[in-house]
């Protein structure tokens, strides 16, 4: 194998690897981003909060559990519950009745939506940094190709990325709800029409959507530093990956992910400085070439 | 020609205008810091309501300009040996010309799309500030920019904001008024039309955004007079919604909202502020409220609401 690589420096090669498993958060939240542009029209600026609240979540449920093995294991369940428990209230009581609304008040209604998640995480968890500890199951490194130190934690993302995206595939694609949503996606009146109740084919499509905004939080918990803020970032990042990926496009949160994660890291390595700028001159750059993204939104 | 402008509203603006010449001589400076801020900052919503309500640009971050007019004159002040005057100068046209190439970029893109790669380029902006630490001060700022001598008192301060804010907020009315306006009136409700009868639509706009910048940046610029600092959240995104919101509080459509819906703002954040750690939670819930209950804000339902009566009579 060594061979194969030896025309690029180790450096680039981790660099590239840690890049692809930051792609894997970055893509678990803006898919769930997606679905909900995609079928329920709403830019949800609140997805971030519940990123940060699963991360909150999974701290609480981790601790619950003595820290361990277990405890990862039952936040990685437990959390994304939570957030989906809490998303569904909220789309009951506020969501439901705004579809109708112009893109500019939903935005701005979120946004509120985002400030009130955002002081109710500082009124249950307070300002403080938490951590959730890496289970043992996967401390330490491994040594990929070469013999060059990988941690382990950042390999099971790597794996958990392509999961996600397969159930996703199949879930769209192969389940009744799915076809339903992507059919509502294109016409809910007709949907409508038909005798589906959209509005609980909606209440679903967006508990799905933020049960993605949860685990996302949950599997960036333990190489982040839990806090107060870490939505602000997030969000952002989510709304440029779709809309360079397609607005609604699955598969384009995909491949922005895939740019933004890779331009972010590589960026690092060639300016360190100013790596954090290169991500954000992808997004401009693609969509001066191609200004309603790289692959077919459903809007 | 004014008369026409201003229809008998003239001896009202000039009374308020009295009366917010007089603050400094009865008030606690306290009080006067707090209005030249909510002057400031009705500035900067009311340059933002100039193309998201009557141009109908989704501006989603306009605090960009704001921030790089701050940054503009600070720098300006501290690192050159020029006068200081300069800086007022060189912060809103460095915001102009900002306003102008973020234009330029993302005009051809519609609503949506538009403000987004908006929030990417000026998230861009905010990320060089953040980390230049040598030259921009970093998540630090810059703190104690030397003013000249007479606006560096808290009444200096507040006369050279509140004189430059009123000059800025008759020439966006006037504009507003003349032809430019009304054709950026009739871009924003039907684009297409405008286009037949011969606007040029996307160079309209565009001078509509670096016009917004310029006096995005006239704000940022007054900010460092007033407070004397700058910091990067002047630029961050969530500043930018929260003009929006302002604009929405007050209204679109009627040209002092924005101004209300900033002093409204600016008000509850300090009072609350004060009481509870929990500002965003009340500023949250307030703006849900309004989406809900007043989508014309506070003025338009005022308005609408003044109407009324004068119909049932």
């Amino acid at each position: 194998m060594e061979s194969i690589f030896s025309f690029v420096s180790p450096g680039i090669f981790s660099q590239i690897l840690v890049g692809l498993s930051r792609t894997v958060i970055l893509f678990i939240v803006s898919s769930g981003l997606s679905l909900i542009l995609g079928v329920l029209r709403i830019p949800n600026v609140a997805h971030g909060s519940l990123y940060m609240i699963g991360a909150f979540m999974a701290y609480t449920v981790a601790h619950l559990f003595g820290g361990g093995n277990m405890g990862f294991w039952m936040a990685l369940v437990l959390a994304p519950l939570g957030v989906a428990a809490l998303s569904f209230v909220a789309e009951r009581s506020l969501f439901q009745f705004l579809y109708e609304r112009e893109h500019l008040m939903l935005l701005l209604l979120t946004f509120a939506m985002s400030l009130v998640f955002g002081d109710l995480v500082k009124l249950v968890w307070g300002a403080e940094y938490r951590s959730v500890p890496v289970p043992q199951v996967f401390q330490g490194y491994m040594n990929l190709f070469g013999g060059l130190p990988f941690p382990i934690y950042s390999f099971f993302l790597l794996v958990m990325g392509p999961i996600i995206a397969i159930l996703l595939w199949l879930l769209t694609n192969k389940t009744k709800i799915g076809k339903i949503s992507r059919a509502a996606a294109v016409d809910r009146e007709m949907v409508g029409a038909v005798g589906i109740n959209v509005s609980w084919v909606f209440a679903i499509v967006f508990v799905i959507g933020c049960l993605l905004a949860g685990l996302g939080g949950v599997l960036v918990a333990p190489t982040v530093s839990v806090t107060l803020g870490m939505d602000h970032t997030l969000i952002i990042e989510a709304f440029l990956i779709v809309i360079m990926g397609g607005l609604g496009n699955v598969w384009g949160a995909l491949l922005g992910a895939l740019i933004f994660g890779l331009t972010q890291s590589l960026g690092i390595l060639v300016w360190p400085k100013f790596g954090i700028v290169f991500p954000y001159l992808a997004v401009v750059v693609v969509l001066i070439f191609r200004p309603t993204g790289l692959l077919k939104s459903t809007w | 020609m004014n008369s026409s402008v201003f229809r008998g509203k003239l001896p009202w603006v000039i009374a308020a205008l009295v009366v917010l010449l007089c603050f400094p001589l009865f008030l606690d400076r306290f009080y006067v810091y707090l209005t030249a801020i909510i002057l400031l900052t009705g500035l900067c919503a009311t340059s933002l309501n100039f193309v998201l309500g009557y141009g109908g640009v989704f501006q989603f971050h306009h605090a960009v300009f704001y921030g790089v007019g701050a940054y503009g004159t600070a720098l300006m002040i501290i690192k050159s040996g020029l006068s200081p005057w300069l800086g007022f100068i060189v912060g809103p046209v460095a915001a102009a010309i900002v306003g102008l190439v973020i234009g330029v970029i993302c005009i051809r893109l519609s609503k949506l799309y538009f403000g987004m790669l908006q929030i990417s380029l000026g998230s861009l902006v905010w990320a060089i500030v953040y980390r230049w630490y040598s030259f921009t001060g970093g998540d630090d700022g810059i703190h104690g920019v030397p003013l000249p001598d007479i606006i560096s008192s808290s009444s200096g301060s507040y006369y050279f904001t509140l004189i430059v804010t009123a000059v800025s907020m008759f020439i966006l009315y006037r504009m507003i008024k003349s032809p430019f306006g009304s054709a950026l009136q009739g871009i924003r409700d039907n684009p297409v039309r405008s286009e037949m009868i011969g606007v040029n639509v996307r160079l309209q706009q565009l001078l509509a955004l670096t016009i917004a910048g310029f006096f995005g940046g006239v704000a940022g610029s007054l900010f460092v007079v007033v407070d004397n600092t700058v910091f990067p959240d002047m630029m961050f995104w969530t500043l930018s919604l929260e003009l929006i919101i302002m604009c929405l509080l007050g209204g679109w459509l009627s040209y002092l909202g924005p101004m209300v819906g900033a002093a409204v703002i600016v008000l509850l954040r300090t009072y609350v502020s004060g009481i509870t750690g929990y500002w965003a939670l009340v500023l949250g819930v307030i703006m849900m409220a309004v989406i809900f209950f007043l989508p014309n804000g506070v003025l338009g339902y005022l308005d609408r609401f003044v109407k009324k009566k004068a119909g049932n009579k």
